[in-house]
């Protein structure tokens, strides 16, 4: 297919923009294969260059021949074109409409994005299995590192190398996973140094109503804890939905059968719940008109703020369980893609300094959400704005970023990246240039062949120049574990992301300025303190030695 | 004393406020004739002035004790747990006693002594000279004058002796008015824009009724109009809800008519009376202040409180009346019926918003202490109480302990250049307003941010000025070296040609740099940061508690249920 065929008018002039916060603008909207862009033509800059892919939804409205079409972003943004002729604009509606809703990933632009900056480090290999492997193997050599997925063959929707328990060999984990939902038998996600205590995480076991066991199962998850030793498997469904999971051969562990696991159930909700919390969320953001309580009323209905609590206080007993009660970890949902990941990646948050680093939360993001298998893909394909009813979009991710913004928000020394780098991560994730977030798992990825034919956002992000806008001035490594807050008066809407377009934020900006000023001014006199105690030293030592015959 | 029957109990709980599962901390309360004090087993204390206590309530006996719930005005509350039901009962009577403020000569302030010497307590009461501040408003001058009518608190007792009005308007205009309005608190200068030549009035409602009208009180709004060379109107803020006037006119009170006052334009604002506030705030406290709140709850209750859209609304009246000025250069009069609460909110906050000079600290002297009787300073309800209960000699005011703890409120972002932003327009969009956690929670520590922004870039911008000066010294010292050196400079050359090495100059360059920053690396470490503060879930209780033979048990009671 060529792009051509769907752009029946590329250029029109004389397009009126409307963007929050900016005075309109006149210029000429050009379309390309991937991009709208409007140039006023002067000083050589555009005014808009928006990916087709970022476009979540668009409404055309006419009065008389002047056309407007207003585009809603994935992002949240929301922006309007007046377009003169009726023609252009129906025009540049169904392209933008088809552009945006291309069926074919490889059409995408990540396949046909060339950078324009020097990589440094290639980031399709900056975070390899066997190297984060040996973070642990020098503590543990209870684990191992299995191939057994090579081919995907095993698990679809697991990476090719995984982490099991040195016990158990692969031959037993291709019957687990037989007895795992997708596949997706046991693996480790975290493991405690402190206590050797270890996070595992899977698909819910396929009991089915009749109480399938399996012996291999059963030996994994048992093999993982030393004798004497207690765990925990957190459910995050409530008992019910698990109960009614067996009806549909899915199901949950029998305690009976684990002997010294216990079963804990949580109740984080799934898919187009926390769809439809979010589209209510924004919209709600969205109209400044609200009086107080409407606006509280609606914020309260989005559910939005209730979700963060739950997965947050899921995370944390998580966390708990293994710092303060030397009990290993199991969780597990039903497919084990969505709510698990969030819990085992905010647990790490939690538990971990390193991942509160942005190289050990660039390394987070790939480990427990890319090469996880979550999909993105599918999760991400609509955001707020979508009315299409499917069931697969799920704002997942963008959950999980905001549990890390509240942790942060709450240890604002504690983390290496400020809030810039979770929302480039949430910009990423549903419309990039970059094939990191293409693709549902690492076997679609490798099919696609991103490697070779994309480039890795962690190549972008990872140079001097990027780096310095996602760094937390404020940071100072700490090797404590951070109990966040989750009362509801402690949490907060993400102003960030969800009233960004909404409000200036120009005083807060410069407030952020001024206390970076502060804090740059404080590392340069403190060196210059130093450098002159040290002149002073050497002085006096001349002199001593002047004196000393 | 005579309240005072028991002084100290021993094995008292202070219970965890938001703990489900009665999480408590032991320790011995003591009563004194001023305070309430808690010394718990790790020896931290607790103190509660008795005038900050709001209620003293005692709940029903239980197997562990007897409940004592005490709720104090800046919003502490605490719920112990005494032993025996007996000495409950004692201190809750003590307590009952004395909270209540019987008599303004009960206060603390009376009997509190800071050690201040006459003239420094004299000193500190002139802080705040209202005559200066008339003077930095360029007051008076050619359209307003100091007029000495209330000298006596003839006209209105509740008003200052000091009252700037109108040039134009005699005594008899003023005298006339005062007899016009609630409480005769007549129409009085609250603010003057000097640039603009604009002023912010205040007064209390008129006594129109249905039909009454005043000539002397039209003449005096006429005044404060052409008092204003650059408008030939101006504003006439009600801040009441349209209709709690109108209720009003059925008892002889009321608002202005248009009709009978030439070029006013009149605007109702809005606000809810005190009444409303009361009990909004008072459910804001219960709402915030439930165990195992949930999200939905909190937001619920914070829209049922109605607090937030009183905030909003006093805060959209006081962008009116700042608008009218730089916008319109028009002159306002605020009221509402007696004209001293909404009013004060509405004119104080309008000229916060025009006027930078009062978002300085001592153009502020931020009232934290508002509920605080330790200083003079709020205590009485008007200037002529405030005289007949000799404050400036019985007690000390409290802007000097403000202004020599004033590090302790100085914002580090503060900068008073950035003031060309002179007047602050806030947006009031409902989104932008937030409970506020800070005041409302400030005693429940973990509810908040574990590590404190504020207090760090505070810290380091005390320490940068620490900095500065250490880098002047080290440079006059090394010039002062060197000076000393070039005088040495043979002796030197021959000492180095015999010990080219010298071990004493390798171990000064070896000296460790010094740690220059031990209050920072305090702050930053995580506060008191623990699981069992934060209620994750019930299981956390199930967890420490269980050992695992008393583990294998549950396990049986989970296998039988399953």
């Amino acid at each position: 297919m060529e792009f051509a065929e769907l752009i029946k008018t590329p250029r029109v002039d004389n397009v009126v923009l409307h963007r929050p916060f900016f005075p309109a603008v006149e210029g000429t909207l050009c379309l390309t294969g991937h991009h709208l862009i409007l140039s006023s033509r002067q000083d050589n800059t555009e005014e808009l260059w928006l990916l087709h892919s970022n476009i979540d939804a668009i409404d055309k409205r006419f009065v008389g021949p002047l056309g407007t079409i207003i585009i809603k972003c994935k992002d949240f943004r929301i922006i309007q074109l007046d377009i003169p002729g009726m023609e252009e604009c129906l025009n540049i509606a169904s392209s933008i409409e088809a552009l945006s809703t291309l069926d074919s990933i490889t059409l995408m632009y990540p396949f046909f994005y060339r950078p324009m900056f020097e990589v440094i480090e290639d980031g399709w290999h900056s975070f390899l299995p066997e190297q984060e492997f040996e973070l642990y193997s020098s503590a543990t050599s209870e684990w191992r590192l299995s191939y057994v997925n090579k081919e995907f063959a095993v698990c679809p929707s697991y990476p090719p190398i995984v982490i099991v328990p040195n016990a158990i060999d692969d031959e037993a984990l291709r019957k687990v996973a037989t007895f795992r939902h997708g596949g997706r038998f046991p693996v480790l996600s975290y493991y405690h140094k402190k206590n050797g205590m270890v996070i595992m995480r899977s698909g819910q076991p396929l009991t089915g109503t009749n109480g399938r066991r399996c012996r291999e199962d059963e030996k994994l998850v048992n093999a993982t804890l030393r004798a004497g030793k207690r765990g925990y498997i957190i459910d995050t469904r409530p008992l019910n939905s698990a109960q009614q999971a067996r009806a549909r051969g899915g199901g949950f562990e029998q305690e009976a059968h684990y002997p010294q696991w216990r079963r804990i159930h949580k109740s984080i909700e799934r898919y187009h719940i926390l769809q439809e919390s979010l589209i209510k969320l924004v919209e709600a953001c969205n109209d400044q008109t609200h009086n107080m309580d409407r606006w509280l009323s609606r914020l309260e209905a989005s559910n939005w703020l209730t979700h963060i609590k739950e997965i947050l206080t899921t995370a944390c007993l998580a966390a708990q369980c293994l710092d303060r009660e030397g009990a290993s970890i199991l969780i597990h949902g039903t497919e084990g893609t969505d709510s698990t990941l969030q819990v085992t990646s905010l647990a790490q948050i939690i538990l971990e300094p390193r991942s509160r680093t942005i190289q050990g939360f660039e390394a987070l993001i790939e480990r427990e959400w890319l090469q996880a298998g979550h999909p993105f893909q599918q999760r991400c394909a609509q955001s707020a704005y979508c009315n299409s009813k499917q069931k697969w979009e799920s704002p997942v991710f963008l959950l999980f970023l905001d549990c890390v913004w509240q942790i942060l928000r709450q240890f604002p020394c504690s983390f290496e990246f400020n809030e810039n780098l979770l929302i480039m991560l949430f910009e990423h994730a549903y419309a990039s240039q970059f094939g990191t977030f293409l693709g549902n798992n690492e076997s679609e990825r490798c099919k696609l062949k991103l490697q070779q034919k994309t480039m890795s956002l962690w190549s972008w992000v990872n140079r001097p120049s990027e780096l310095s806008k996602f760094t937390n001035p404020l940071f100072e490594a700490n090797n404590l574990v951070i109990w966040p807050s989750v009362a509801p008066q402690s949490l907060q809407l993400w102003e960030g992301i969800f009233l960004r377009w909404n409000r200036s934020s120009k005083y807060l900006d410069e407030a952020y300025e001024e206390m970076v000023n502060i804090i740059e001014y404080n590392k340069e006199l403190q060196a210059k303190v130093n450098i002159l105690r040290r002149q002073l030293a050497e002085l006096e030592t001349e002199d001593g030695m002047q004196e000393s015959p | 004393m005579e309240h005072i029957r028991t002084t100290k109990v021993e094995q008292v709980k202070l219970l965890d406020r938001f703990s489900t599962s009665n999480k408590s901390l032991t320790g011995t309360l003591y009563l004194t004739a001023t305070h309430l004090l808690f010394i718990d087993s790790h020896q931290k204390e607790t103190w509660i002035l008795h005038h900050h206590i709001a209620l003293v309530e005692k709940l029903a006996l239980t197997t562990s004790g007897c409940p004592l719930v005490i709720q104090c005005k800046n919003f502490r509350i605490v719920h112990f747990i005494v032993p025996r039901e007996r000495d409950c009962h004692d201190i809750y009577n003590s307590l009952l006693q004395l909270s209540k403020q019987a008599k303004y000569e009960d206060l603390y302030a009376f009997s509190y002594n800071p050690k201040q010497n006459d003239s420094e307590r004299l000193r500190g009461w002139q802080l705040v000279d209202l005559a200066e501040e008339y003077k930095r408003m360029g007051l008076p001058n050619s359209n307003w004058q100091l007029s000495d009518a209330n000298r006596d608190y003839k006209i209105c007792e509740t008003y200052p002796r000091e009252l700037y009005v109108p040039r134009i308007a005699s005594k008899p205009i003023i005298v006339g008015s005062s007899k016009f309005r609630s409480k005769g608190r007549f129409p009085v200068l609250s603010y003057y824009h000097q640039n603009k030549e604009a002023a912010i009035c205040r007064c209390s409602q008129p006594l129109s009724g249905f039909s009454a009208r005043c000539l002397e009180d039209e003449h005096l709004l006429q005044a404060i109009s052409k008092a204003n060379p650059a408008n030939r109107y101006m504003y006439v803020m009600d801040t009441r809800p349209r209709l709690n006037a109108m209720a009003n006119r059925a008892a002889g009170k009321g608002y202005e008519n248009e009709d009978n006052y030439s070029n006013i334009r009149f605007q109702f604002v809005g606000i809810e009376n005190i009444h409303v506030m009361r009990s909004s705030l008072q459910k804001l406290l219960e709402v915030s202040g439930t165990k195992g709140l949930s999200v939905s709850d909190f937001y619920s209750g914070l829209e049922s409180a109605g607090w937030l859209r009183h905030i909003k609304a006093v805060t959209d009246a006081a962008i009116f009346l700042a608008r009218a000025i730089m916008v319109e250069n028009a002159s306002v009069l605020v009221h509402c019926s007696d004209g001293w609460d909404r009013t004060s909110q509405v004119c104080s906050l309008g000229s916060l918003l025009l006027d930078p000079y009062y978002r300085t600290i001592r153009g502020f002297m931020i009232h934290e202490h508002i509920h605080s009787c330790q200083f003079g300073n709020f205590i009485g309800n008007c200037q002529k109480e405030r005289e007949e209960l000799k404050l400036k000699e019985k007690t000390y005011s409290l802007w000097p302990f403000l202004l020599h703890d004033q590090k302790k409120y100085f914002n580090p972002l503060y900068s008073s250049t950035s003031q060309k932003l002179a007047v602050l327009e806030p947006n009031t969009v409902s989104f932008n307003f937030k409970f506020w956690r800070n005041m409302y929670h400030q005693f429940d520590r973990t509810l908040h941010p574990r590590q404190s922004v504020f207090n760090i870039i505070m810290n380091m911008n005390e320490q940068n000025k620490q900095l500065q000066k250490d880098v002047k010294d080290l440079e006059s010292q090394i010039k002062q070296h060197k000076n000393k050196q070039t005088d040495g400079v043979l002796t030197k050359e021959l000492l180095n040609s015999v010990r080219p090495e010298s071990p004493a100059l390798k171990t000064s360059l070896c000296l460790k740099e010094q740690t220059l920053l031990p209050v920072k690396d305090a702050l930053r470490t995580v506060e008191g940061s623990s699981p069992a503060d934060n209620r994750y879930s019930e299981y956390a209780d199930e967890f420490s508690k269980a050992e695992p033979a008393v583990v294998s048990s549950e396990y049986g009671v989970a296998r039988m249920t399953c």
